[in-house]
């Protein structure tokens, strides 16, 4: 049913909806409303849950770990240093193969700190093992995160998920969204039938030490699986619209790519600007489009060099930045290219860290600088006398 | 008739370790109904290496810090599915883990009031790091982070008195113990797993390797702790101090530092009988604190010389007047159950056990019963008859 | 894909630890023992067993010679000896 509803409250619902037996969440700007709007619906008597109020996300990352240690279905949400604070316990639920799915509503990093919207956060997590989904507009947030749940509980796949969404951006914008039935979802989600557990009738010890004979093999499972989840995710996406009827979720999506000269390669809602500008620039003639990547972790390699394999130029927009080398994306989009037999001009540029808008404008900046020399790292918008003369 | 042990041989424990000596008391007292949560640390690291592992409960290692936060998500996990009522749930985890960077996620899980009995198992120092300062390293310790020498003694802080911290969060139960009293502590972990709520248990385990001292010597330096006053044996409940083991034979600390290696410097060292008198004096703290050393009766002879003769007859007549006199069946009643007082015969005088530690509802350490007359029993005591004769007298045997 | 990444309860058992030893073993008189079961209870390796007075007996697959059951007997009724010593 069609609601004008805040991102963050459609969240909850979706949540809701996929009957999480253990909540675990602590207060972060700008995720906190998903976690207030669930508590209320648990006040209320419509949702059954046990909500752990943690005292960090340190300990709420480890409560959601054994909570889904014993076989509950269990959720958090956080964001920006939350995220870090947590860390290595999400590096510890990917190495124990637990099928959690958090929220990350993204945000920038201190320091300075800053708690409006970047990539940054989430982008620091992808080598951790998680898979990782940005979400364009709240419907497809909502949409992947019913998907998530049914990918990271799959026996064959046992990994955890992080639904990415753009922080104020998303989360507190207030739009129609179709909220799914609960029998949609119960038809699409099955119940959780843990790959292991504990439990006194069959005990085991998990998350027991491995030495150098034994290490190595349990991380290249957990690689080898994101490779089988790449061809896993489609069909999900494919389900998830027979059942709710929409496109959601997926790999990547082509945005008139196809007799592209440049396209621009982004994660989250920014591409929404980048579509819009697009569509503009198509109408005064210019053949540009926009790749969207949704899958960030697996990287979805294939995919992204069969669509962008034809494309002459290409610029990545990274909402983030490995400092001292270049944007996460930018680097990831390249190394898509090495070896092959296409070769196009791929530039990077940084832009939207700490929250600066990204306008349309900035998108046919994007575009004309493409056109110059290829570039790594181009900071768009940049103005250090305006910080300089602030004091 | 074989001991099936919830832990396993074939760990790789120190010889002598006393922290192996704790852990498999602990999950053998607690029941095979049972989920652990436990730290990285020594246990964790010598009870398992896949593909094998000594524990044979469900059991679970995930980081250094936050075995009480897994913990609570086990026990609303378990609460979320019903279980809680057939399943319990242990956290447990070093010194190093719960008083320094776990102590957030205990404090969180007991301020929330999971029902998680959490076990810390003190021994001083980081150990499987290789012997570092934790906070509950003794003062003047010597470990690798603090080292002594020309300038130093070892460790310059005094400890956190971790059980009264957690009884202050206002859980139900919070207690000391020590591997060097085994019966004490299985007794206290039942008592505790029978509490709905959070609870605490603080063991003294000492480590041969830490402390640089035999192997062999675990048993009588975890005495040691405790008699001299050192290491207090307590349980708070509801907040509220319920019990301190008594010390019958009060030693001197010198006696306890000297067999450890890591207090050898205060015996060698220009200045260590300064030191060592600093550790005296927080002995006697506690056995101030906690009343641990019970006085003996005072003979009265000091008092008033001359006329005392004739006034020291007729008080001990009416002292005998005043016995109570008890028959078999009248004693039989005073078993410790239910509330009752727990009394027990020997020699013809009967005592009062109902204070005592390990008089646990009128039952001694499963072998001893009150409301008996004990006299025959006396030869199967590790103890002499002097425990007994110490006890308050509240009557006379008949018969 | 998936490896095993949990160990199944009490395969401990496999790794003999009586191998350590190499100066001293117990030896378990079963003489005045009063069967107070505190050599069972603090032995670090769980592996003493008895049930009844001068029962008690200790695995030597398992024990690592540390010697606390022969602190801990109110008795004295276990004495370490070299471990070459014939029992």
């Amino acid at each position: 049913m069609r609601e004008f509803i805040e991102g963050s409250a459609a969240v909850a619902r979706t949540i809701r909806m996929c009957k999480p037996g253990l909540i675990s969440a602590y207060p972060i700007t700008p995720q906190t409303h998903i976690g207030e709007n669930l508590v209320q619906y648990i006040a209320d008597g419509e949702m059954e849950c046990e909500f752990v109020n943690s005292e960090s996300e340190h300990s709420s990352a480890s409560i959601i770990l054994g909570a889904s240690a014993v076989g509950v279905r269990a959720y958090n949400s956080t964001s920006s240093q939350g995220l870090l604070l947590m860390a290595e316990v999400l590096y510890s639920i990917a190495g124990m193969r637990l099928p959690l799915v958090l929220t990350c509503a993204n945000r920038a990093v201190s320091s300075p700190i800053n708690i409006w919207n970047d990539q940054q956060d989430s982008v620091t997590l992808r080598d951790s093992g998680w898979i990782q989904f940005y979400g364009e507009t709240n419907q497809e947030v909502c949409d992947l995160h019913i998907q998530a749940y049914r990918i990271a509980e799959d026996r064959n796949v046992s990994l955890p998920v992080m639904v990415c969404m753009d922080g104020y951006t998303l989360t507190h914008a207030v739009e129609v969204i179709d909220i799914p039935e609960q029998e949609q979802v119960d038809r699409f989600l099955p119940p959780f039938k843990p790959l292991h557990v504990l439990d006194p009738k069959d005990p085991v010890s998990m998350g027991v030490l491995y030495d150098p004979a034994s290490y190595t093999e349990t991380r290249y499972a957990i690689h080898e699986t994101m490779r089988e989840v790449l061809e896993m995710i489609p069909k999900v996406s494919a389900e998830f619209k027979e059942i709710f009827g929409r496109e959601s979720g997926g790999l990547i999506q082509e945005y008139k790519t196809k007799d592209a000269d440049k396209v621009i390669v982004a994660m989250g809602s920014v591409v929404s600007t980048v579509k819009e500008a697009v569509d503009e620039m198509r109408d005064e003639g210019e053949k540009v489009g926009a790749l969207k990547v949704i899958t960030h972790r697996p990287l979805p390699s294939q995919a992204l060099y069969n669509s962008l394999k034809h494309i002459p130029q290409i610029a990545v927009l990274d909402k983030s930045i490995s400092l001292g080398a270049a944007g996460p994306l930018c680097m990831d989009i390249r190394s898509v290219f090495q070896g092959k037999d296409a070769s196009p001009k791929i530039s990077g540029f940084v832009a939207g860290l700490g929250g600066r808008d990204i306008t349309k404008d900035t998108v046919r900046e994007i575009f004309d600088r493409l056109s110059g020399d290829q570039v790594s790292d181009q900071f768009i918008g940049l103005d250090v006398e305006q910080v300089i003369n602030a004091t | 008739m074989a001991t099936k042990h919830l832990f396993a041989s074939g760990h790789t424990a120190c010889s002598g370790c006393g922290q192996s000596m704790a852990a498999r008391l602990v999950v053998d007292a607690a029941g095979p109904n049972v989920i652990i949560a436990n730290s990285t640390g020594c246990l964790e690291v010598f009870s398992n290496m896949y593909p094998r592992t000594a524990w044979e409960v469900p059991w679970i290692h995930s980081l250094f810090e936050n075995p009480a936060s897994v913990a609570s998500g086990i026990e609303a996990g378990l609460r979320s599915m019903g279980k809680l009522d057939e399943i319990r749930v242990i956290a447990q985890g070093g010194d190093g883990s719960s008083a320094d960077i776990g102590f957030q996620a205990i404090s969180g899980m007991f301020e929330r009031g999971h029902d998680v009995l959490y076990v810390c198992y003190d021994n001083g120092a980081y150990m499987n790091t290789g012997v570092q300062r934790s906070s509950q390293t003794p003062f003047d310790a010597n470990t690798t982070t603090t080292p002594p020498g020309k300038k130093s003694f070892g460790k310059k802080q005094y400890q956190k008195n971790l059980v009264a911290i957690f009884a202050a969060h206002g859980i139900p139960y919070s207690a000391t113990a020590s591997v060097a009293f085994p019966t004490d502590v299985q007794r206290k972990v039942k008592k505790a797993l029978d509490i709905r709520g959070p609870k605490f248990l603080q063991i003294f385990v000492p480590c041969p390797l830490g402390w640089r001292h035999d192997p062999g010597l675990t048993y009588e330096v975890a005495r040691l702790a405790v008699e001299t006053g050192l290491f207090p044996v307590v349980e708070y409940v509801d907040g509220e101090l319920a019990s301190a083991r008594s010390i019958s034979d009060p030693k001197p600390v010198e006696e306890y530092l000297k067999l450890q290696g890591r207090f050898r410097h205060l015996f060698s060292a220009p200045g260590g009988e300064e030191e060592i008198k600093k550790i005296q004096a927080i002995a006697d703290g506690n056995i101030r604190k906690y009343g641990l050393v019970k006085e003996k009766p005072k003979k009265e002879p000091e008092k008033e010389p001359e006329e005392k003769p004739k006034e020291e007859e007729p008080k001990e007549e009416k002292e005998v007047a005043e016995l109570k006199k008890f028959t078999l069946e009248e004693l039989a009643k005073f078993d410790g159950k239910e509330d009752r007082p727990a009394y027990i015969a020997y020699k013809g005088k009967v005592y009062d056990v109902s204070e005592k530690v390990l008089w646990d509802d009128g039952d001694h350490l499963g072998l001893h019963e009150a409301g008996k007359d004990l006299t025959e029993e006396i030869g199967e005591a590790p103890h002499e008859e002097d425990n007994v004769l110490e006890l308050p007298v509240v009557g006379e045997l008949e018969g | 894909m998936l490896v095993p990444i949990t160990a199944k309860p009490g395969t401990s058992r496999k790794n003999l630890t009586g191998s350590w030893r190499i100066m001293q073993k117990p030896h378990f008189l079963q003489k005045n023992c009063i069967a107070c079961n505190r050599c069972l209870l603090i032995c670090p390796e769980g592996c003493i067993e008895g049930d009844g007075k001068n029962t008690y007996h200790c695995d030597l697959d398992y024990c690592k010679g540390c010697g606390n059951c022969a602190a801990i007997c109110p008795k004295d009724d276990i004495k370490m000896v070299p471990e070459e010593t014939e029992l």
